[in-house]
């Protein structure tokens, strides 16, 4: 899976199409990095329906919860179990460890790719 | 330091307890323990001990600055601990006859007057034990205000993201739906955002106002009109009252109901010290919905109306905190109309002086004059040196200083949020100052340095990750 594949959303989760009519939904290195060491991810249950720009998940730091935002309309049919008792791993890689698949993806947020994602992170700066 | 449990000695004893002065009442056999209750057995010379061990390991407003954004650490004054502790108050029970409790009824009646005056409320009850408590209190006051009246569809609570954690917890604890609206380029309430949530499903406003950038929300007035025009209600959060005692009031600016926090803005014990207290007032047209009973007056007494059929109910146990409303009580009438507004105008001019003076340094987030608190940013500096925000409040601690509250409010990275209060002196402001500057010099110079801290107390960094990871939260002996 490569970097440049990956759209962005400004509340800053990323959507990535695996081709096999699922997408998966993770956070940007920036996010983890901004929001510290994560202690508890909550995810949603496969089946859920995920709304663009609803939040459907949040992450826990030392320092505050924050909602993960659907970049996409769909249906939840994978979480990454992984992150529920270890979300260390969303520090240690934010891109290789998605936190739910979608498929029947119907809408998009407004999206970007990486180079868009990073200006746009430069000028929130 | 040992647990108290670990300096358990058996058959060690203790008499701090009188003699049993009532007939002596065993309980049914079934409903006895079987196993013994476990509870530490030491002399009441290690007992002292052990708590002046721990009061010297604690920091509060007594052993120096506390400058806990948003907390109002003010200091408590003596006398309402004497006017609490009068027999009158102290050594009565909250189940006797109504006329043997007059003057404590009466109390209550003096400081729901009072505190109406102050908040331009109609009604109070002082039930909830605290702020939150409080709020949700207040929510649920607005929640059967629309179901009394058959608006069942407002089923939504605008909070902006600026606002105290509790807010959007309060509006799920009622099974209402909390809708966030993003701050404007100012810090403050974005109308036009507003004005695009609301609207038939809208069933309130939370708002803490000056908000909590320590800024005054001036739109206000449009802000609660936009709110009652859709049908909604509009909440005043008093966490931060204590900028506006006296000076103005929420009544006025179009609240229909707020909370107060005894425990910060009317000087009683906050922060381990407690108990709260979060009594909420009202307009005369949610009076109908507060908690049972409410006192009132009834020929030339007081009495306690359980008869109230539209109430949301019991929020607590009897009348709340009853000995921290008298708290508040002697601190209201101690300062009295002017001592109220002065209380105020020395908050705000604190803060004042501190955000200038630490502006040589720190960068202030949304820098304009403040109310009686306000918000730095540490971002450039974790960028360049890799110095949280948290580390400069830990090594404030080896100063002698208690942080202000850190990561708060969420729209600014980094954050330290700074309320001096208004009974720091000059001197301690000027010392702080002193520190905050060094700590920026320490930071530049010798980043890597500032990482352990604090260096000089009992115990020094702890490691937030992993007791938020693996938590133990039980003793096991």
């Amino acid at each position: 899976m490569g970097k440049s594949e990956r759209l962005y959303a400004k509340s800053h989760e990323w959507l990535l199409d695996l081709g096999d009519g699922t997408f998966a939904v993770g956070i940007s290195d920036h996010a983890q990095s901004e929001l510290g060491d994560l202690v508890f991810v909550n995810l949603p249950e496969v089946g859920d329906q995920a709304v663009a720009g609803e939040p459907i998940a949040d992450v826990e730091s030392v320092k505050a919860v924050s909602d993960i935002y659907s970049p996409a309309t769909g249906t939840v049919v994978a979480i990454n179990e992984l992150l529920l008792d270890t979300p260390e791993a969303l520090n240690e890689n934010a891109l290789e460890n998605y936190l739910f698949k979608l498929s029947d993806v119907t809408e998009r947020s407004e999206l970007m790719d990486l180079a868009a994602y990073e200006q746009y992170v430069k000028e929130e700066a | 330091m040992k647990l108290i449990f670990e300096k358990s000695v058996p058959g060690r004893r203790l008499s701090l307890l009188p003699d049993c002065d009532v007939p002596v009442c065993k309980l049914p056999e079934s409903l006895r323990r079987t196993t013994p209750i476990g509870l530490p057995e030491m002399s009441e010379n290690e007992l002292s001990r052990h708590y002046s061990a721990l009061e010297r390991r604690s920091f509060g407003v007594n052993n120096g600055f506390y400058p806990l954004g948003s907390c109002t650490m003010k200091y408590n004054p003596r006398i309402n601990d004497e006017m609490s502790a009068l027999p009158g108050f102290a050594d009565i029970h909250p189940l006797q006859p109504v006329h043997t409790v007059q003057g404590a009824l009466e109390a209550l009646a003096l400081a729901e007057q009072l505190l109406c005056e102050i908040t331009g409320m109609d009604h109070m009850t002082f039930q909830p034990a605290a702020g939150a408590h409080g709020e949700l209190t207040g929510i649920l006051l607005i929640k059967r205000y629309h179901a009394e009246r058959g608006d069942t569809e407002r089923t939504e609570i605008i909070v902006p993201d600026s606002a105290h954690g509790t807010n959007p917890a309060t509006v799920s604890m009622t099974g209402m739906t909390a809708v966030s609206i993003e701050s404007g380029p100012d810090g403050r309430v974005d109308l036009d955002k507003l004005k695009a949530v609301v609207g038939p499903k809208t069933a309130g406003l939370m708002l803490t106002n000056p908000n909590t950038l320590g800024l005054f929300e001036k739109d206000i007035l449009e802000i609660t009109d936009i709110i009652h025009k859709a049908g909604g209600l509009v909440y005043y959060d008093g966490a931060n009252l204590n900028a506006i005692m006296g000076i103005a009031r929420p009544g006025d600016m179009g609240f229909d109901c707020v909370h107060l926090n005894l425990h910060k803005t009317f000087s009683t014990p906050h922060g381990g010290g407690g108990p709260g207290s979060g009594p909420v007032g009202c307009k005369d047209f949610l009076a109908p919905y507060l908690p049972r009973p409410v006192v009132e007056k009834e020929g030339e007494g007081y009495t306690l109306d359980y008869e109230r059929p539209l109430s949301i109910g019991r929020i607590k146990t009897f009348y709340g905190n009853f000995a921290i409303v008298l708290r508040a009580l002697t601190y209201v009438l101690t300062l009295g109309r002017e001592g109220i507004k002065e209380a105020s105008t020395q908050a705000v001019l604190n803060a004042n002086y501190m955000r200038k003076k630490l502006s040589e340094c720190y960068d202030i987030a949304y820098d304009y004059t403040c109310m009686h608190e306000f918000v730095m940013t540490l971002s450039g500096l974790k960028k360049e040196k890799g110095i949280t925000a948290a580390d400069i409040a830990k090594a404030l601690i080896d100063r002698g200083i208690h942080p202000p509250t850190m990561y708060f409010p969420l729209i600014v990275p980094e954050a330290l949020m700074i309320e001096p209060v208004e009974t720091e002196s000059k001197e301690t402001m000027d010392e702080a100052i002193e520190a905050l500057l060094d700590i920026y010099k320490v930071a530049c110079a010798d980043p890597e340095s500032l990482h352990a801290a604090p260096l000089t107390t009992p115990v020094g960094r702890v490691d937030e990750t992993a007791a938020a990871r693996h938590p133990k939260l039980r003793y096991e002996g």
